[in-house]
């Protein structure tokens, strides 16, 4: 098993906006390529990734790109009669109607609920030219209150999350921390103390800085560990 | 900006009530400072300061000019500032905006007021022509203390500045011939403090989220004459300030204008040998 991801891992190269990934009629063009005549040119930076016969890119730089279905971190810019505009990170504003919102408000004090400069977990119901659809119901969505916001790369949050949430797990076991991970790359921490918030931060920048080593997770567990004994002492 | 949150402003100003800040530093202490000299080929003189993650670089180009009406016998000195929008998203390109502007202005105070430049000896025919100093300020990265950064990085570049040979005969200035005169300044180096203030504390050297967390700033610039003394004073936003409060920060100031002065000049000299 450990092997067939290295493999993988090794088919992997850093690829410039332009550059010719691969010739020939095989190969289908996935998220971040395009084919040209014969080629697939890469239309983004970023890692070439082959999965049989699709070829897209793992993009290391950019901007959060809104997608139905993410789970973001947003702050309200404005208070409209129906609704709330918020700033979810990315080029189009968002906007999270009151009919979204499952529980009662008062429709003459939106402020009641969610004022302006308020963080929120919210869910993307529906991306369109003119903006982003928010909705806070599902599990976990709802306003913050309290702890620190945190912003990353958005291109690094898969990293920071881990597979089947590995990472974001052993970083909450050892700081006790609550930790949210927008898609948008805003991370909410809320912690006992503000000492176990800023070690949280700290470990997520940890991680983020260190997004392609291989065998991470481990690393990242002899460093909370490392910490924690260096604080005592 | 959504990393501007009311979230981790609050807990800031929680934290800094017990005297502790988030990179574990002193209230009055200062991040690391790094200088670099030379770092733009076709200016008179340049540097390149940081301090923590915020960088500036700052350059000076001399010129003749005709000296201001109110100062025939002295030398123009001209401070410009341009905070590109590669170091923060809230910088935009365009004409330059009142931050820009204002950072600028306290910068060229600073100096200025400071006598660190002997701007008489500048003078070549009094009422005719003078040498014209520009220093270009530019953000490269700005996380938080902005101004103080700009102000060393002035200074430094005042400090590398040649004045480049002038023909009296033809009236040109040769910018490619090599000179080694140095611009005449004086002993009153001054420095730069942004004190921010934040609740009933005061924090020196902030980083960008407790900028955003401080209720507005002071501005000191002082000269290191014995005992130091203020050359330029601003106080921007919305608070007051009580004369305890006021005389205790005259101290923090003076106690860390002793550590950190003596810091940038060894800097200066180990980085202006290279």
């Amino acid at each position: 098993m450990e092997e067939e991801i290295n493999i993988e891992e090794s088919h992997r190269e850093i690829v410039i906006p332009g550059e010719i990934i691969v010739s020939g009629s095989d190969y289908l063009p996935g998220d971040g390529t395009k084919r040209e005549g014969n080629d697939i040119v890469a239309y983004r930076y970023g890692l070439s990734d082959k999965n049989g016969k699709l070829i897209k890119i793992i993009p290391l730089s950019g901007v959060f790109i809104p997608r139905r279905g993410n789970v973001i971190i947003g702050r309200v810019n404005d208070i409209t009669f129906n609704g709330w505009l918020t700033d979810i990170d990315s080029a189009i504003s968002a906007f999270l109607p009151l009919s979204e919102v499952p529980r009662y408000i008062d429709k003459n004090n939106l402020s009641d609920f969610l004022d302006i400069s308020d963080f929120f977990n919210a869910k993307i119901t529906n991306v369109k030219s003119k903006g982003v659809d928010l909705t806070l119901e599902g599990k976990g969505l709802g306003k913050l209150e309290g702890g620190i916001i945190v912003k990353i790369n958005p291109n690094k949050v898969p990293r920071v999350i881990g597979k089947e949430g590995s990472m974001i797990k052993l970083i909450k076991d050892e700081t006790n921390c609550k930790i949210t991970v927008g898609q948008n790359g805003i991370v909410w921490i809320r912690g006992e103390n503000v000492e176990d918030e800023l070690f949280a931060k700290k470990a997520i920048n940890f991680v983020t800085d260190r997004t392609f080593i291989s065998g991470l997770t481990d690393k990242v567990s002899k460093f909370l560990s490392e910490e924690k004994n260096g604080g005592k002492k | 900006m959504i990393e501007e949150s009311n979230l981790t402003t609050k807990r800031i100003r929680e934290y800094l009530e017990h005297g502790n800040r988030f990179d574990k530093r002193n209230p009055e202490e200062y991040r690391e400072i790094k200088i670099e000299f030379g770092v733009s080929k076709k200016s008179e003189g340049s540097a390149k300061v940081k301090i923590g993650k915020t960088e500036v670089w700052a350059g000076v180009k001399m010129e003749i000019a005709e000296p201001y009406p109110d100062s025939k016998d002295k030398g123009n000195l001209m401070v410009t500032a341009e905070l590109t929008p590669l170091s923060h998203p809230k910088f935009e390109y365009g004409p330059p905006k009142f931050e820009a502007i204002e950072l600028g202005r306290l910068v060229d105070r600073g100096i200025r007021e400071s006598k660190y430049i002997d701007l008489k000896k500048l003078c070549i025919e009094e009422g005719e022509k003078v040498w014209q100093i520009f220093v270009d300020v530019y953000s490269i990265n700005d996380d938080g203390n902005l101004l103080d950064a700009a102000f060393i990085a002035a200074v430094a570049a005042l400090k590398d500045a040649k004045v480049p040979f002038y023909d009296k005969k033809e009236g040109k200035i040769d910018y490619d011939k090599p000179s080694k005169e140095k611009l005449p300044l004086t002993e009153n180096e001054p420095f730069n403090f942004s004190i921010y203030l934040i609740g009933d504390k005061f924090i020196l050297d902030p980083t960008q989220d407790e900028e955003n967390a401080g209720d507005g700033r002071l501005v000191l610039a002082v000269t290191p004459t014995k005992p130091i003394s203020i050359c330029s004073m601003q106080k921007s936003g919305e608070f007051e300030i009580s004369e305890e409060k006021f005389s205790e920060i005259l101290d923090t100031v003076e106690k860390t204008h002793k550590i950190i002065f003596s810091k940038i000049q060894k800097l200066v000299e180990s980085s202006a040998k290279k």
